[in-house]
């Protein structure tokens, strides 16, 4: 690509209806069995500085029906253009009113409590926050207890900041209500839903 | 990316362009396409992908807009060797004509071929499309029928 091409958007997937439907169940798996890294299918680019996986989750999950709020990072590059070009989804500054939240730089992320945590007689209508981390291992390991897993498991992503885990406990304090969160790095994603009880 | 309500030249020369690659016959895109001395080489940004979109209309052109109904349109999106994207939405189900238009609207943006494409493509295809409407409407106004309400001086009482 030479710079003619820089700012204008970019490749989605290869196969849009096959690679998003493989996301989708890579998604959905990672979401119901917590703690499990599971693989999306890459699309063909990713606009920086979003990772491949989080750039598919997109691809497969936002539409106009999705307000999305992006944090410093994922806002200042190629990210808004991207996604207008191939999800249509609006764009939000209010955390507490994002369907899904882009985090690129978890370490700066606003508190969890931040966030659309649902209602009662609705509590799907919660943000669902997508963190691009360095990686999915190698960090200070942290024990995953609850719905989908059988016994313990045990995660150690890089880059989360202290707070995010007691504000994961807070969080689950809340339930049926709370902000879903899925760990992002490379191509491949862990999901960490509202029911997981994490000790560090 | 900046959007404005004003168009300016480029863009209203563009919506031409886009506009009658859209109404012309696959046919004679794609006689078009083959007519050129190179045909350069493209990546899908968006694959063609037909749908459903609503037609809106004003009765008398400025009334209350209302649904007129559905119809069928093909987009995609595609990008030159050197980085111009091309875009077309066509009516109906063919990807090879939406592909078509959006490879023309491509090339007609590099300024060194858009003058020499305007001539050999876009004129007579406009060309072709005025004449067929020609056509079309002399042979409706053979048939026209005037009708008359005659006054029937009856006063309402």
């Amino acid at each position: 690509m030479n710079h003619v091409a820089e700012g204008l958007p970019q490749p989605g997937f290869a196969d849009a209806v096959f690679d998003s439907q493989a996301s989708f169940r890579a998604v959905l798996d990672a979401l119901a069995r917590p703690g499990q890294i599971r693989t999306l299918t890459a699309p063909l680019t990713a606009p920086a500085p979003l990772s491949p996986a989080a750039t598919a989750l997109a691809l497969t999950l936002f539409d106009h029906d999705t307000p999305v709020w992006l944090d410093a990072g994922a806002g200042g590059g190629d990210v808004a253009g991207f996604l207008a070009f191939h999800c249509g989804c609006p764009l939000v500054d209010e955390t507490e009113r994002a369907g899904f939240a882009l985090i690129t730089a978890p370490a700066a992320m606003p508190a969890l409590h931040g966030f659309a945590i649902g209602e009662d007689r609705y509590p799907e209508t919660s943000t669902t926050l997508v963190i691009d981390v360095p990686g999915l291992t190698g960090g200070a390991p942290v024990r995953l207890s609850g719905p989908g897993i059988a016994t313990v498991t045990e995660v150690a992503p890089l880059g989360l900041p202290e707070r995010f885990w007691s504000q994961m406990a807070a969080n689950r304090g809340l339930f049926p209500l709370g902000v879903d969160v899925v760990l992002a790095a490379g191509e491949q994603v862990i999901g960490l839903p509202r029911t997981v009880k994490a000790e560090v | 990316m900046s959007t404005s309500a004003h168009t300016t030249p480029d863009q209203a020369a563009r919506k031409h362009w886009m506009g009658v690659l859209a109404r012309a016959a696959e046919d004679a895109l794609e006689e078009a396409w083959k007519g050129l001395e190179r045909q350069p080489e493209h990546v899908w940004v968006r694959r063609p992908e037909s749908g459903m979109t609503m037609v809106r209309g004003r009765a008398n052109g400025n009334g209350t807009p209302f649904n007129l109904g559905e119809m069928t349109v093909t987009r995609c999106a595609l990008r030159l060797d050197d980085g111009v994207m091309g875009v077309a939405y066509v009516q109906g189900r063919s990807h090879r004509h939406a592909e078509l238009a959006a490879l023309f609207d491509a090339l007609l943006q590099r300024p060194d071929e858009a003058g020499g494409l305007q001539r050999q493509v876009i004129a007579p295809l406009e060309h072709e499309r005025s004449q067929a409407g020609e056509a079309a409407r002399r042979r409706t106004a053979a048939t026209r029928v005037e009708f008359f309400t005659m006054a029937t001086g009856r006063a309402s009482s």
